[in-house]
């Protein structure tokens, strides 16, 4: 195959016979997903500052809360003030969640711009966690994407359960494809895909993602990958051979596994950058920004930080 | 296709290289990880620990170190550990050997396997060991004749591979220099090591790269640090390019001596749970591999530095 190696701008990074993406977009679900899963509930002024610093990181895009009822979520609770607290970098998108019409409506009018919804690939999961079907769940978002399309705000899908569900052991690939298409389908302009309970290997992570990829476009595509087994990097590392170009994680590692108690959750975005950047890859992340941003959340839950290269560099 | 990109990488291999269907993994902990452990661990915990580790079924154990106790005081009961071991048939029991006088010490004691060392950096050496790359390899002369003699195998160390604590960024063609003066001298397998863990997928490949072309892949092992998290997808690129034998300790043990408090060795618990969830084998049982990390982290009342290990036992 001709490469042109002539410009910087058509320089194709090889790894090991795989073409890497020059660019990754970091999708930082810190805030949300990450602080969801911390037992301390976070003041609204430190969201806000967390959500500021990460943004003066460079990060492009920033979970900023989730749109769901505070009965369920408590640390959700300050959604409409940290929507409105948070400093908006121009280019930079806050998504938030949105599990229906009725929080769609609340998160537009605390200034949303982006929403994300989600669905399972594993049946006995979604049962158990929003008590219906994959396919009833879907259709309750029908009216979240009409909305959504009538208003111009863009949505982004999320899948759980991509290669392995707590209840279901080992979920099929073409299940996963199913989900994402119909997500795909319903108008979400990307899906991200999540190894909710981290026990994916870069075998089974290939074997899903080809699936999937033959339903929807790899451009279209994310990997969401849990640290639990320490599998995360490699995962994220053969998603990129693939051909994906974004990717999900949280700053210190926020969030652990709601499924293993103690267990870790959510990658770190410090160590996903560190491995981005030393591949060549650009994130418009400044790592040192980043590290700062992680410093200050872990200060202000009291608990160490999960990335490994915060461990690293603040024992220097 | 060999081309070198702008940005220094350099295009490889085929497209859907093969893994290889076996990995050989190299167990460091009993040595290289309870040498970085500030807990002296009693003799008959260590006997211990390698003896669970010969039940999980792995094929090398790096069981200790004729280093003098003097500089190494946990390696203080070298000769007690080779003789209170079972010794498993078809196991091999490597012992780090840095001297002819340490040697010697080693095949009394029964050692049928030994180990040396060089770095890849002059700095590291000079601060280490106080002498030249060349001088310390040099002093492992004798060492290479007796072993020959003597017909105990040799596996040589390179460290700082990727990345030096005072030098910074570690040339690759360096690497390759030290790798294969050390196979010229006689060892069969070179152990790259990433010592401080910096490296990154591609500077992994472009190390690798440079030293494949003076030394065989099939005598070739990577030894990862994780102490910045990319230990496994370095692992991943070296299985890729068809390295065949990974170097890693149990529960993670030893921190990083550089970094305090920084995490070190990559978990062996870690590693095979990605090399089977790659259908590749390794001949190792996770779960008594698991017990024996547990076993030594209770003795050293601290956690697992393995993530499996952590996932697993709050289920």
């Amino acid at each position: 195959q001709d490469v042109s190696l002539s410009t910087k701008k058509n320089c194709i990074i090889y790894l090991a016979g795989q073409a890497l993406p020059e660019k990754v977009k970091i999708v930082e679900v810190g805030p949300r997903d990450g602080l969801q899963n911390e037992k301390t509930i976070v003041p609204t002024e430190t969201k806000i500052h967390l959500i500021d610093m990460l943004s003066a990181s460079g990060l492009p895009v920033i979970e900023a809360t989730s749109f769901v009822s505070p009965k369920w979520v408590p640390q959700m609770a300050d959604q409409v003030e940290v929507m409105k607290g948070i400093g908006r970098i121009p280019g930079v998108s806050y998504p938030v969640l949105t599990p229906n019409l009725k929080g769609f409506q609340a998160a537009v009018k605390a200034g949303a711009s982006e929403v994300a919804i989600f669905g399972a690939a594993s049946e006995l999961f979604s049962k158990k966690n929003i008590n219906c079907s994959v396919d009833e769940s879907l259709q309750r978002f029908n009216d979240v994407m009409k909305a959504a399309k009538e208003a111009g705000v863009p949505v982004r899908g999320y899948v759980s359960c991509v290669v392995g569900c707590p209840y279901e052991g080992k979920v099929a690939p073409e299940k996963v494809a199913y989900v994402a298409k119909r997500l795909y389908s319903m108008g979400c302009y990307e899906i991200s895909l999540g190894d909710t309970i981290g026990v994916g290997t870069p075998g089974s992570m290939i074997e899903m993602l080809e699936a999937v990829s033959k339903e929807v476009p790899i451009s279209a595509l994310a990997v969401h990958c849990h640290d639990t087994y320490g599998q995360a990097l490699a995962n994220i590392l053969v998603a990129l051979q693939m051909g994906i170009g974004v990717v999900d994680s949280s700053v210190a590692g926020l969030g652990g596994c709601p499924y293993a108690q103690g267990a870790s959750g959510n990658v770190a975005t410090e160590d996903v950058v560190y491995m981005l950047h030393g591949l060549g890859i650009q994130t418009g992340v400044d790592l040192s920004k980043l590290m700062d941003a992680g410093a200050f959340i872990c200060r202000t839950l009291n608990r160490k930080s999960n990335s490994k290269v915060a461990q690293a560099v603040c024992k220097l």
